[in-house]
């Protein structure tokens, strides 16, 4: 199991909770479990999040490992100029 | 230095030293750009050509009840005339968004929302045709300021645009909210000797390109186009266009032209789909070029912000809760970025307890567009402002105190991770150790200090490099060249070559050329082309090892490549001479056939990146005039591959943030018509405004690049908004919490502050 922190203004969606444990192997897992978990989520994972794994920001990539004491935290989705 | 594999496998090499990296050579496009020769957006021309020219609402929000265009098309010369029927139906998201931008639909959003457009056989009858045209409207109420459009009484500009996450009771124009931080926030107030709590504005400003938006469009009734235009990215040109002309997106080649500049803004579409429409109503082909008046109406400047900060510290400059509550507005359209000026708010800092909130808010202006690091300039003018504020109450050394309370590896990010290794100490203590530091002040001189922060970007990236018989090299790239990507990435396919960065052609190759590209954003290029770059070079190196292999008769991993040769991997795999490049390229041909290498991925290790600024501004008491006298840039590039080109985007950053913070706005009048339409009245720094302004490169690597880089582009403009507004503050005694500090700003708080 993976510890997903999200931003504290998810918490409306997620009966109060601010961090989740998902099975997930990598990006894309983790975001469906939370998806899974919370079924309010999934449009708002849909409309675009970012994720940080162990201090990297994970911009749109699915496919990035996620290891079970990996640090995981949602972000707003990434733009730039 | 430990190796930090991304999902591609990239790291860093740990390389201490090169041949061709860190040179300051010639760059590759210099003859084209001094000489005339370098093609832009509006050099080009076709055979039939016709001119466009677009009607625009002279209203900041008016229902469109009807467009007559009959008198416009009975000019002789008008070849066409389309409107929001003549594009794609049923589009949704971004694309719906971008549509309604690029043409509105029943209502005018903003004053300069495109509403119909016109080809003609020149540019000056598309221009009359366009008065000709009679456009009847229903005036609504409108709201342009960004705390006004939030009120419960402001217009509603489009309903049913609110995310879900916007808390219960909120203005429909509040479209998206972001909350977020960690820690007790009233323990951590508790703890503080001294809370400052401030307001803070700033005013919209434009990206400032000096090459205006311009597009050559042929699109047949076969459903086959190509598209010339300038942009910081082709390929989403391409699919962007494609949707909204309703067309397959492989169907639509698009080639970039140079680019004068982009900064975010042409990161989007404007008049490349108008054209597409035109040239195939028309059946010709149709150019299309904006005046400085329409880029001002109605391209994207950045957003317009409301910001509320509240910081506490102790005697000893220790930070103990910072709050930050940013609303920032994006026009008539979802998507200013509140969430990243709240997540980039207080990166520097170290902090037990933050909170962090972020609104997107509607108002009747232009669709807001990317501009540097969009969002974490305007955060940093805020917090930096409050930091300065605590330091000069409490006696404390700004530097120092930001290095007591400095992010470092290891400590967790007021967003929520915990950092990777980041470069903002080193940053700090060369400004410590900078001279300009220690230089005394005049009269009526302030100095200021601030950090900045930017994520950087990876995003989708394709690159190819093929090798010619004669031992020289040609690399594809899908990124437009907007800060010397080209001489870059010769420099780095070189340095992995082995052979001269001379003998290197890059070329932006179009869409027909290559895989998909992001666009040139989020100081992406020479961190994501590059890498991909390096690999393509080493995926090329790779059958170059093959062919000497082959040669020599032994195996492929008995061979490696030095200095530009092949060469046996060590005495047990034979002895033969090194086989430079140019001699296996020479029969390459005849030993099975071209070699190429190639990379496509997208890249997920772009570091982030600090800047630290330092500012001496003198203001004139009697005109209330800022000038800056001394600036000086400190940056970490990671690596910097071409430094003259790094140096190049710090002191961009620095002279566009000048402008910022000193004099651009956009100025709308009660009717909520923009009034300063041209450069004259949109003051823009010039070169007598900007004092010579020198710049730190700092290397701290970034463990997601081969080579260490990290992109460089967008950090350089999040530092000065609060620099320069320090520096002022500084000067005139007084905090200055609205931006920009043009003179007549200056002269009302100095008159406050003699009436007292």
């Amino acid at each position: 199991m993976v510890e997903v922190n999200l931003w504290s203004g998810l918490r409306r969606f997620t009966d109060g909770v601010v961090t989740v444990e998902v099975e997930a192997k990598n990006v894309g897992e983790v975001l469906e479990g939370l998806a899974r978990l919370y079924p309010e989520l999934e449009d708002i994972i849909e409309a675009g999040v970012s994720v940080a794994v162990d201090g990297k920001v994970i911009a749109s990539g699915l496919t990035e490992r996620v290891k079970p004491d990996s640090e995981v935290f949602l972000i707003q989705q990434l733009k730039g100029g | 230095m430990a190796l930090d594999k991304t999902e591609t496998g990239e790291s860093y090499e740990g390389r201490t030293s090169y041949t061709h990296v860190g040179t300051r050579v010639d760059r590759p496009d210099g003859l084209d750009k001094v000489t005339g020769r370098a093609k832009f957006g509006a050099d080009a021309s076709a055979p039939g050509m016709l001119h466009g020219a677009i009607v625009r609402s002279p209203h900041a929000h008016a229902r469109i009840v009807k467009i007559d265009t009959s008198k416009a098309e009975a000019l002789a010369g008008v070849k066409a005339v389309v409107t929001r029927d003549d594009f794609a139906t049923g589009l949704t998201g971004e694309e719906w968004n971008v549509l309604e931008n690029v043409m509105a639909g029943d209502t005018a959003l903003y004053d300069g929302h495109a509403l119909c457009a016109i080809a003609a056989t020149s540019a000056l009858i598309a221009r009359d045709a366009v008065k000709l045209v009679e456009v009847e409207y229903e005036i609504l109420p409108h709201v342009t300021d960004v705390d006004k459009a939030m009120e419960p009484d402001a217009p509603i500009i489009r309903a049913g645009q609110q995310s879900k996450l916007v808390p219960e009771g909120m203005h429909p124009n509040v479209v998206n909210y972001y909350q977020g931080g960690h820690g007790d926030m009233a323990a951590g107030f508790a703890e503080a000797d001294l809370i400052i709590e401030r307001h803070f504005t700033t005013e919209a400003a434009h990206q400032g390109y000096i090459e205006p938006h311009a597009a050559l469009a042929t699109l047949g009734a076969d459903g086959k186009g190509d598209l010339w235009c300038c942009t910081q990215g082709h390929f989403i040109v391409q699919k962007t266009c494609a949707a909204l002309v309703g067309i397959d997106t492989s169907q639509l080649r698009v080639t970039a032209s140079e680019i004068g500049g982009g900064f975010g803004g042409k990161t989007t579409v404007f008049l490349e789909p108008v054209a597409l429409a035109l040239s195939r109503k028309a059946n010709r082909p149709v150019k299309m070029v904006m005046s400085r008046s329409e880029i001002l109406r109605a391209t994207g400047p950045t957003s317009s912000a409301s910001m509320d900060i509240k910081i506490g510290m102790t005697k000893d400059g220790r930070i103990t809760a910072g709050k930050g509550v940013f609303r920032l507005q994006g026009g008539a359209f979802p998507d200013a970025p509140a969430g990243m000026a709240a997540e980039c708010s207080f990166a520097p800092y170290n902090l037990s307890a933050v909170s962090i909130e972020g609104y997107e808010v509607m108002a009747n202006r232009p669709k807001q567009a990317a501009y540097r690091a969009p969002g974490s300039p305007m955060a940093a003018f805020a917090v930096e402002s409050v930091v300065d504020e605590l330091c000069k109450s409490l006696d404390l050394d700004p530097i120092e105190t930001r290095l007591k309370n400095a992010s470092r590896e290891g400590t967790k990010a007021a967003y929520g991770p915990t950092w990777d290794r980041i470069g903002l100490v080193e940053c700090l203590e060369a400004a410590q150790a900078h001279p300009h530091m220690k230089a005394p002040l005049r009269e009526s001189e302030g100095r200021g200090v601030a950090a900045g922060f930017w994520f950087n970007h990876g995003g989708e990236t394709s690159v190819s490099l093929a090798l010619s018989e004669d031992g020289t090299a040609q690399i594809s790239v899908g990124t437009p060249d907007i800060g010397g990507s080209r001489a870059s990435m010769a420099l780095m396919a070189a340095e992995v070559l082995g052979i001269e960065y001379e003998n290197i052609r890059v070329t932006v190759a179009d869409t027909a050329t290559l895989g998909y590209n992001d666009v040139s954003h989020g100081s992406r290029v020479t961190y994501a082309s590059g890498l991909a770059t390096i690999n393509a070079a080493k995926d090329a190196v790779a059958k170059l090892c093959d062919r000497a292999a082959q040669k020599w008769g032994i195996d492929p991993d008995a061979v490696v490549w030095e200095d530009g040769c092949a060469k046996p991997a060590g005495p047990n795999a034979g002895q033969f001479d090194p086989m430079p490049l140019k001699e296996i390229t020479r029969r390459m041909g005849r030993t099975g056939g071209p070699i190429s290498g190639h990379y496509e991925a997208t890249p997920e290790g772009a570091g982030v990146s600090f800047g630290v600024h330092i500012v001496d501004a003198h203001v004139d008491r009697e005109t209330g005039k800022t000038s800056v006298d001394r600036y000086t840039v400190i940056q970490d590039a990671g690596k910097a591959i071409h430094p003259t080109y790094v140096e190049g985007q710090f002191q961009g950053g620095a002279a566009q943030g000048i402008g910022w913070a000193l004099n651009e706005e956009y100025v709308y009048g009660e009717d909520g018509r923009l009034q300063n339409t041209v450069f004259l009245d949109y003051r823009i720094p010039v070169a007598s405004d900007l004092p010579m302004i020198d710049t730190v490169i700092v290397e701290v690597p970034n463990p997601g690049h081969p080579f260490g880089v990290r992109g460089v582009g967008e950090t350089g403009i999040c530092p000065p908004l609060a620099a320069i507004a320090n520096a002022v503050s500084g000067a005139v005694g007084i905090r200055m919490t609205s931006l920009p500090m043009s003179p007549p700003k200056i002269l009302k708080a100095l008159k406050a502050q003699s009436d007292g």
